[in-house]
């Protein structure tokens, strides 16, 4: 974390990804900065975890290119890992017959590199490496609050505290940049609460964070920046307060809100709406045009 | 085995306090039935000498009588303990009726496995003495007077600690009788199947019985709070089992079990630890076991070489390795089940090769199918492995050097997987096993973690064919099949793996034994072999599919464990196996 502020972590640019004739990401466009949360939200389907897939080498994009610190990432997930972006699962994929404690030391394995060699012979070095990893694991797991059950197999774990541990996998890796998939699915508003100070607490240590979610209080909450993704394109970008008022977002969620009464007015509301959607989803100039008209941050479709 | 719920209430009575005076009179009632049976095993049970075994003498008891004596006394013994007899108590730490059905049961099932035998190899119910008919009926008694028992299982009891001595002592004692126990099946009668079968049934009842009443667990608590002197207790008992062999071919018998437990073990750290299923693994045994024959100084040896042995071994063993990575590095790259065909395929290839390299089908490098006989025997610091040497008095024959020497390499096979498993590497290769993924994101080089554990199994049945071509002093091509009655053969040793239980030590060692010995003493199947083979196979997996050594997280993965709340876990499972990155 020695780069000034000024340079992004992680610079997506251009990210499409097509799967045949569907495209479910089209020239996205994305940065993170060091000590930032930028949220990512959209509605089903519209590309969020493609997306992320994209940026972490589990699938290689059709275009585009993503770069950690400046450097452009091969698309290789153990590459990206290594060079220091984790990420958790949506559907939690923890190492279900694992140990809490083993997951969160496999979570170690870029930052060690003690070979086949060193664990037959057992030598110092191989002991102190081990020792180290074990107290980082557990620092990780106290710091999440699962050190009381290091123990324990992973797969035991109630739903919140699986999230919680993917979470401390992830971060084993030292990550400058941690992506989290839907960290909140499924949670109650308190253990919501919780993952909220936890983002809060991983990003005062230092690591930016990227984060998908329905959640739209949690995003609010927690978000210094969102982007909103629709159709494979993003829509638009900014803060909380802009992505909250910008009526495209609110139309491609719920509709156009149904205000006053129902009439040639509402009509009129439903077709710009509409028509506003559409263009966001073909992309190209008229979307630029629109788009122009607001604060917000916004990318065209080029 | 039953489980016999209809008296809930007595089962609380049971725990509360004083139990029930039926459950003690059943109880006292099962102790003298123990008795009885101990006592019927003094009378003759048959009239000539014809059965195997010496069955007609009064007075002490002879052959499979002695299975009946042993679980009599047991069954005693376990029923006096269920009365809350002082100082038997530490018998039954997790409850005394299950463990006393599975000793009932076993009594009567080997009694009445004689009787019949008896009735049916001398042809006719007027072969049984009447000491014959006592012991059917009393030793039915106690399996009634069990089954009317409130099942009083309750989690394990803490008894109070021994000082360290005593629980050494435990551990020596647990070791000293299973070599014994083993020592009497190698030993049993091998021209007739009888006492071998009686043998199987006494042990596989007494194991159960064991298990229920909780001793296993509280001698697997021991051994894994002394590491080391299991250990030493270990192979302490293996090196001393050749020095009671009275016969050739009980030393084999030894030989062979400890080169298809090493193979077998080597095996677990490609299929148990990494999760890659080898179907050929049998062709890296035969790579090691050609090479180390081409290098021997055999007369038939194509090459006119002679390598000092540890140089053949290290021959062997690097060759593997290079067909292993051959074999591998294309193949790892891909997920799901490419790699089960490719080794498949490989294992065949191998036999084929070695059978068409005889200088006509093509060059000369194997004989074909004569193979290289007349591999000359080891030799190392002027110890001949073909004479038989005495120490302190006993007798260690030809088969008993290649044992020990075997020994060595399985200890060193064993010291290999518990430290490859227990570190970062070992981790790596659960992690690929577990969600290949999960683990890729993780930072794991999937193909590259993949590719040391393929090798290094490649590598370890390498060494193990060297020291096996020395020990036959021959190699043929059609030792290394796929599936046959045989072993070594790959169907073998991935059934070893997987019914002694993957991913630990014990367990392909165990299945090994068991897969190697059983059908060894049952010849008299004959091609009903691998028929027995496969019923036992699916029985396993119905009723114990983490396999006989449970690796404890297996254990948990196919049992409910009582913890709360184990979301997702069919979703994980699914996802573990053959993902596709579409899932991620």
């Amino acid at each position: 974390m020695t780069t000034t502020t000024t340079s992004p972590v992680l610079t997506a640019t251009g990210v499409t990804m097509r799967f045949g004739g569907l495209t479910a990401v089209q020239a996205v466009d994305l940065d993170v900065h060091p000590g930032e949360i930028v949220g990512l939200i959209g509605p089903n389907g519209a590309g969020k975890t493609t997306f992320f897939n994209c940026l972490t080498g589990l699938y290689v994009p059709t275009e585009g290119s993503v770069a950690y610190r400046g450097t452009v990432l091969p698309p290789k997930p153990h590459l990206v890992t290594q060079a220091g972006i984790a990420r958790t699962f949506q559907n939690i994929r923890l190492f279900a017959n694992m140990t809490v404690l083993e997951n969160v030391l496999v979570g170690r394995h870029t930052r060690t590199k003690e070979g086949l060699w060193s664990a037959l012979l057992r030598g110092p070095g191989f002991k102190r490496a081990e020792a180290a990893s074990k107290a980082r694991a557990m620092e990780l797991l106290e710091f999440t609050g699962l050190a009381d059950k290091a123990d324990h197999l992973s797969r035991n774990l109630p739903y919140g505290e699986q999230r919680k541990l993917e979470i401390a996998r992830a971060l084993a890796s030292d990550p400058g940049l941690l992506l989290l998939d839907e960290p909140t699915a499924g949670m109650n508003p308190q253990e919501t609460r919780a993952t909220e100070e936890l983002v809060f607490a991983i990003r005062d240590l230092g690591t930016a964070v990227l984060v998908i979610e329905h959640d739209m209080r949690f995003i609010f909450n927690l978000c210094d920046r969102v982007a909103v993704l629709v159709q494979g394109q993003k829509l638009v970008e900014g803060t909380s307060e802009v992505v909250q008022s910008d009526e495209r977002v609110i139309a491609a969620y719920l509709g156009t809100p149904f205000e006053g009464a129902p009439g040639a007015e509402e009509a009129a509301e439903v077709e710009a709406a509409e028509a506003g959607a559409t263009t966001g989803a073909t992309g190209g100039a008229t979307q630029d045009e629109a788009q122009r008209g607001t604060t917000a941050r916004t990318e065209d479709g080029q | 085995m039953t489980t016999d719920k209809t008296q809930p209430s007595a089962v609380r009575k049971a725990e509360a306090g004083a139990p029930a005076p039926r459950t003690t009179l059943l109880r006292a009632l099962t102790a003298a039935g123990g008795a009885a049976a101990v006592v019927s095993t003094f009378l003759a049970w048959t009239w000539t000498a014809e059965f195997p075994g010496d069955l007609t003498v009064y007075g002490y008891p002879g052959g499979l009588q002695l299975l009946t004596l042993v679980l009599g006394i047991a069954t005693g013994v376990f029923a006096l303990a269920a009365l809350d007899l002082k100082g038997l108590r530490w018998l039954t730490p997790s409850g005394s009726t299950q463990a006393l059905r599975m000793l009932a049961l076993g009594t009567f099932a080997v009694t009445w496995f004689t009787v019949i035998a008896i009735a049916v190899d001398l042809d006719g119910l007027v072969n049984l003495e009447p000491g014959g008919w006592i012991a059917a009926v009393v030793t039915a008694a106690p399996v009634a007077t069990t089954f009317l028992l409130p099942d009083d299982s309750r989690p394990l009891r803490r008894p109070e600690k021994l000082p360290s001595w005593a629980e050494i002592l435990i551990i020596a004692a647990v070791f000293a009788i299973g070599l014994y126990v083993v020592n009497y099946g190698i030993q049993t009668d091998a021209d007739h199947p009888e006492p071998f079968l009686g043998y199987l049934i006494a042990v596989g009842f007494a194991a159960v019985a064991l298990v229920k009443a909780g001793l296993i667990s509280r001698i697997s608590e021991l051994t894994s709070s002394y590491r080391s002197v299991t250990l030493v207790a270990a192979l302490i008992t293996a090196i001393v089992f050749p020095f009671f062999q009275d016969k050739s071919s009980f030393t084999e018998l030894g030989v062979n079990i400890a080169i298809f437990a090493t193979v077998a073990l080597g095996l677990n750290i490609v299929v148990g630890l990494a999760g890659l299923l080898d179907l050929g693994y049998v062709a890296f045994l035969g790579v090691g076991a050609y090479t180390a024959a081409l290098v021997s100084g055999s007369t038939a040896s194509t090459l006119d070489v002679k390598f000092p042995f540890w140089a053949a071994v290290i021959t062997g063993g690097v060759v593997s390795l290079i067909f292993g990575v051959i074999i591998g590095a294309p193949t790892l790259r891909l997920r799901g089940d490419y790699l089960a065909i490719v080794t498949l395929g490989f294992g065949e290839i191998f036999r084929l090769a070695m059978l068409n390299l005889d200088g006509t089908s093509g060059p000369s490098v194997t004989n074909g199918p004569d193979g290289i006989p007349n591999i000359p025997p080891l030799e190392i610091f002027g110890f001949n492995f073909n004479d038989d040497h005495s120490v302190g008095g006993l007798t260690l024959d030809s088969n008993g050097n290649y044992y020990l020497l075997m020994l060595l390499v399985t200890v060193l096979v064993v010291l290999i997987f518990s430290r490859a498993g227990n570190s970062r590497i070992g981790r790596a290769w659960v992690a690929i096993r577990e969600d290949e993924t999960a683990a890729t994101a993780m930072g794991i080089n999937g193909f590259r973690v993949k590719l040391i554990a393929f090798a290094l199994g490649a590598t370890l049945a390498g060494v193990a064919g060297a020291v096996w071509a020395h020990f036959q002093s021959t190699v043929v091509p059609e030792q290394y099949v796929f599936a046959g009655p045989v072993p070594p053969n790959s169907t073998f040793l991935v059934a070893a793996v997987i019914l002694g239980g993957m991913g630990t030590i014990g367990g392909p060692l165990l299945g090994a034994t068991l897969l190697y010995l059983i059908p060894k003493k049952l010849e008299f199947l004959q091609d009903y072999q691998l028929l027995a083979f496969g019923i036992a196979l699916i029985l396993l997996m119905r009723f114990r599919p983490e396999g006989i050594v449970p690796n404890r997280r297996q254990q948990l993965e196919y049992h409910e464990t009582g913890q709360l709340d184990v979301p997702g876990a069919t979703g994980l499972k699914d996802s573990a196996v053959g993902v596709t990155k579409a899932e991620a």
